[in-house]
């Protein structure tokens, strides 16, 4: 049974103003209804004015998407009632959107390139927020600090067929915006997503504002699950709007009048319509996460994996480029594998890493000054002091303090007798033509070297002791 | 010469809803001037109230573009007059705050729905008033009360701080005694404003002159046919031989259109009022909502009890009219006719400079005359195709029927407000003389 899945995204622009006002969109950390005036508050006699970067950034995504831009746009009013939203209209894009037919390529699940088509993006304004007081207070209060901000959104085809596609073609897009440069995606709340799902034959269903790439993924293969069950017990998908619930995982049925709306869209009448195809040839778009790739591959000499993973995240690639002089392979390793490892595993950020000590690791590495294991050694306790928000140690300073250094060959050697004179059955069964002794004893002198030894002349060297009959 | 400005009128005929017994001013080519301000217009410190309920004790915490104008030029704003609620009426009689009399005759409406503002200028309160039109609520109103009202050119003057009605179709105006106040107060107000999206920059600098030798008055036959109160027409008739006595010419027009004027009108600005008008829920603004409900009920229930009906029958038609399966039939067929007229407007311009006719079809009505809303529709016909097209129209007096003012209407082309100014101060300084 086919998944088809086609997905609604919502991208707050990363402008320094609103979309019709003056007001900052950096309100995070203040208090609520400090970044408002009469436009974004809905005060009666208040005008929209359209903010020429928000179109512009929209621009740079449909051209980056190989999209149409119409020769006219227009602003509409989509009309509903709700304490978030100060006019009881949202103005919005509706039959004249800013661009059409677009596309980007992601892997399916067998790892193909596959095309998703992107149906259209507009730009629209965000609703103020409601906060509920714990408690179970007789009202809420509304913070329209987040109204007017500018948002972007991005309509696809039903062209993916599983939830892990879905959340794939979100990363993708995610890197491109970030690319582009109109998209912060560490602002909570940057992203949501509606998400169509429906197996084929059956009907679709609508799961709305999913709020995290992880919960995108959650929710359709929740969704998944449930309409086969569905299925199975000769019941039928019924087509309706669900609510995710982020915390249990599930989605909830949205019954009622949500679902009979009209919202009486018509043209924006204190907006003229948008005419800025022409704009297009003026955008200058950076580096796309495919070029990037490619060159990478070029100019760095990588393999596939480790470029698309190096160019998976902006912030990543950056990195990248600027540490690669010391050894591009090994650090395309050391980034790709190790360091991203690593930093998953702590829950960091790769901005979190001065790119200058970690130069300086790789080239500790490649002097082979430490051995790999001791490599990691360092990193852990780099990163740990960086996760601890203290300065970065230079590595070679850890190097020091913790001893590490490549251990010489006359240093252990005198381990190597130590160890091999301590385990005379091991050696037994090494004489015996038994591999997997040998290991062990060189795992007992690395561990005695803590990792300062490189294992595989290791290998050598007590084999050699061994075969020379030294014990 | 900065200073401040003692208001306290003998209002009678209800003409403000708020007074400013000390109106500061300071200095600037209007400087001292008493000037009243249509209710809908947001004046800082200033409540403002649309003549609604749902907006009693609404103090705007800025000024709307043209009121900064006038404070900046000198202006005392001495009070916000009255306006029929949200400015639905011809009359002034949908105010919340009660009807505005006409000073000309107490039994009469001022008309509407900048009634208040002709009202004080008329008797004498102000020389000069901003008002709003819509679909003829200036014009009207200084046609009923022998004054001069003008609408603008659409686009002219700054709606930033106007509490809209019907966005696409209204202009904030001058309304004052003479044609050369009327003009000095929209130079005052015509200035460019970015924070409107719909205006262009083009700045009313103007002193009126009354040279008018070789204009082409195009008169349309619509304007005096059926409906039109034949002493009216014939009021306005000999209004424009005075202008053809000055030099101008006059051509014949038509306006077909005007067919499907009055309908396309009342589908649009109930449609975008529809909208408009939903903001006001209690939440922000206004008398507040009843916490204790659901929003839905609260909502509900507070603009049940606070919008007029007349308010209410609008809101309810252009919901009407823009709703799924309806909007087509009703939304987008008025956009066609409006395209239309417009059209019209702009063969007849070929012919004629400005377009000369009666402003409303009849004298001022009886307070309570017009209880039936569709023939208080009908009373628009003569003021609604300038607003679908955009054009600039102005109401200069022309004479009197039963003792009651009529109004001449001349429009022209967009933008050129001056040609429409400089012929009503042509006729306006021949009759005087």
């Amino acid at each position: 049974m086919k998944t088809i899945v086609g997905l609604e995204i919502h991208v707050q622009l990363a402008t320094a103003t609103k979309l019709f006002c003056g007001c900052s969109t950096d309100y995070r950390d203040d208090e609520p209804n400090t970044h408002c005036c009469p436009v974004c508050l809905g005060l009666p006699g208040a005008l929209p004015r359209l903010n020429r970067k928000a179109v512009e950034y929209g621009l740079r995504v449909a051209k980056a998407l190989d999209m149409k831009v119409p020769e006219e746009s227009e602003f509409a009013r989509k009309n509903y009632f709700y304490p978030d939203l100060p006019k009881a209209y949202q103005v919005t894009q509706y039959d004249k959107p800013l661009a059409v037919e677009g596309t980007v390529e992601i892997e399916d699940d067998e790892g193909h390139e596959k095309i998703v088509r992107i149906t259209r993006v507009h730009l629209e304004e965000d609703p103020g927020r409601l906060v509920h007081v714990a408690g179970g207070s007789k009202y809420s209060l509304v913070d329209y600090n987040r109204s007017g901000i500018p948002l972007l959104e991005i309509v696809t085809e039903p062209d993916m067929r599983s939830p892990q596609e879905a959340r794939r073609f979100l990363n993708k897009l995610r890197t491109i915006l970030e690319y582009l440069g109109v998209f912060d995606g560490d602002r909570e709340g940057s992203l949501r997503v509606d998400a169509n799902i429906s197996l084929e034959g059956s009907e679709r269903v609508e799961v709305k504002n999913i709020s995290s790439y992880k919960g995108v993924e959650k929710a359709l293969t929740f969704e998944v699950t449930r309409q086969k069950n569905l299925l199975r017990r000769g019941q039928k998908v019924t087509r309706e709007t669900r609510h995710f619930m982020e915390g249990r995982g599930i989605t909830t049925s949205a019954r009622g009048k949500e679902e009979e709306h009209d919202y009486r869209y018509f043209p924006e009448p204190d907006l003229r319509p948008l005419r800025v195809a022409g704009w297009v040839a003026e955008i200058d778009l950076p580096e796309l996460p495919v070029a990037r790739k490619n060159r990478f591959m070029a100019q760095y000499g990588i393999s596939l994996n480790h470029a698309r993973t190096l160019t998976g995240d902006l912030k990543l690639a950056d990195f990248y480029e600027e540490v690669a002089h010391v050894d591009p392979a090994l650090a395309a390793t050391w980034v790709a594998d190790t360091l991203l490892g690593e930093l998953n595993y702590r829950n960091m950020g790769i901005a979190a890493v001065p790119a200058e000590r970690f130069t300086e690791l790789l080239a500790l590495l490649r002097s082979k000054t430490i051995t790999d294991a001791a490599g990691v050694q360092v990193l852990r306790e780099m990163l740990d002091t960086c996760a601890a928000g203290k300065p970065c140690e230079p590595p070679a300073a850890i190097v020091d303090r913790e001893g590490l250094a490549r251990a010489t060959e006359s240093e252990f050697t005198e381990v190597v007798e130590k160890v091999i004179a301590a385990n005379p059955q091991a050696v037994e069964d090494y004489r015996a033509g038994k591999n997997g002794a040998l290991n062990y004893i060189v795992g007992q002198v690395m561990k005695e070297t803590r990792g300062r030894a490189d294992p595989r002349e290791l290998g050598r060297i007590v084999a050699e002791s061994i075969d020379t009959g030294g014990v | 010469m900065a200073g401040t400005f003692d208001f306290s009128p003998d209002d009678r005929c209800n003409a403000f809803i708020t007074t400013c017994s000390t109106a500061p001013f300071t200095d600037g080519p209007l400087a001292g001037t008493a000037v009243a301000v249509k209710d809908n217009i947001s004046t800082a410190g200033i409540q403002t109230t649309c003549g609604s309920r749902i907006l009693e004790g609404y103090v705007p915490p800025y000024d709307a573009h043209v009121v900064e104008l006038l404070r900046n030029a000198g202006a005392a704003i001495v009070g916000k007059t009255n306006m029929d609620e949200f400015g639905m009426g011809t009359t002034t009689e949908t105010s919340a705050f009660g009807p505005t009399r006409n000073p000309v005759d107490p039994e009469r409406v001022p008309g509407g729905s900048s009634g208040g503002s002709a009202a004080a200028v008329a008797a004498g309160f102000v020389p000069m008033a901003l008002g709003t039109d819509t679909g003829g609520s200036i014009r009207c109103p200084a046609a009923f009360c022998g004054i001069v009202g003008l609408k603008p050119t659409y686009g002219r003057v700054s709606r930033y701080g106007l509490i809209a009605y019907a966005n696409s179709l209204e202009q904030i105006g001058p309304m004052a005694r003479t044609v050369e106040d009327a003009s000095r107060l929209m130079s005052v107000i015509a200035r460019y404003d970015p924070r409107d999206s719909t205006m262009l920059d083009k700045p009313y600098d103007h002193g009126p002159t009354a040279d008018i030798a070789g204009l082409r008055i195009g008169v349309p036959e619509e304007y005096f046919g059926e409906g039109v109160d034949p002493r009216v027409a014939e009021t306005v008739r000999d209004a424009i031989g005075v202008l053809e006595g000055l030099g101008a010419e006059t051509v014949p027009v038509s306006i077909p259109g005007m067919r499907h004027a009055l309908a396309a009108y009342y589908v649009i600005c109930t449609s975008e009022a529809s909208s408009n008008l939903a903001r006001f829920d209690g939440v922000r603004y206004g008398p507040a909502v009843d916490t204790r409900k659901t929003w839905h009920e609260a909502y509900q229930d507070l603009r049940q009890e606070l919008f007029g009906t007349e308010v209410r029958r609008r809101i309810m038609l252009g919901t009407f009219a823009l709703s799924a399966g309806y909007a087509g039939r009703y939304y987008a067929k008025a956009q066609v006719a409006r395209r239309n007229i417009r059209e019209d407007f702009e063969r007849a311009f070929r012919d004629a400079d400005i377009i000369a006719g009666p402003t409303m079809p009849t004298v001022a009505f009886r307070l309570g005359e017009k209880s039936d809303p569709l023939s208080m529709y009908l009373s628009d016909i003569l003021t609604v195709p300038a607003n679908l097209a955009g054009i600039p129209a102005i109401s200069v007096p022309c004479g009197r029927v039963d003792g009651l003012p009529v109004g001449l209407q001349l429009m022209g082309r967009q933008f050129e407000d001056e040609r429409v100014v400089d012929a009503a101060f042509a006729y306006e300084q021949e009759v005087r003389a």
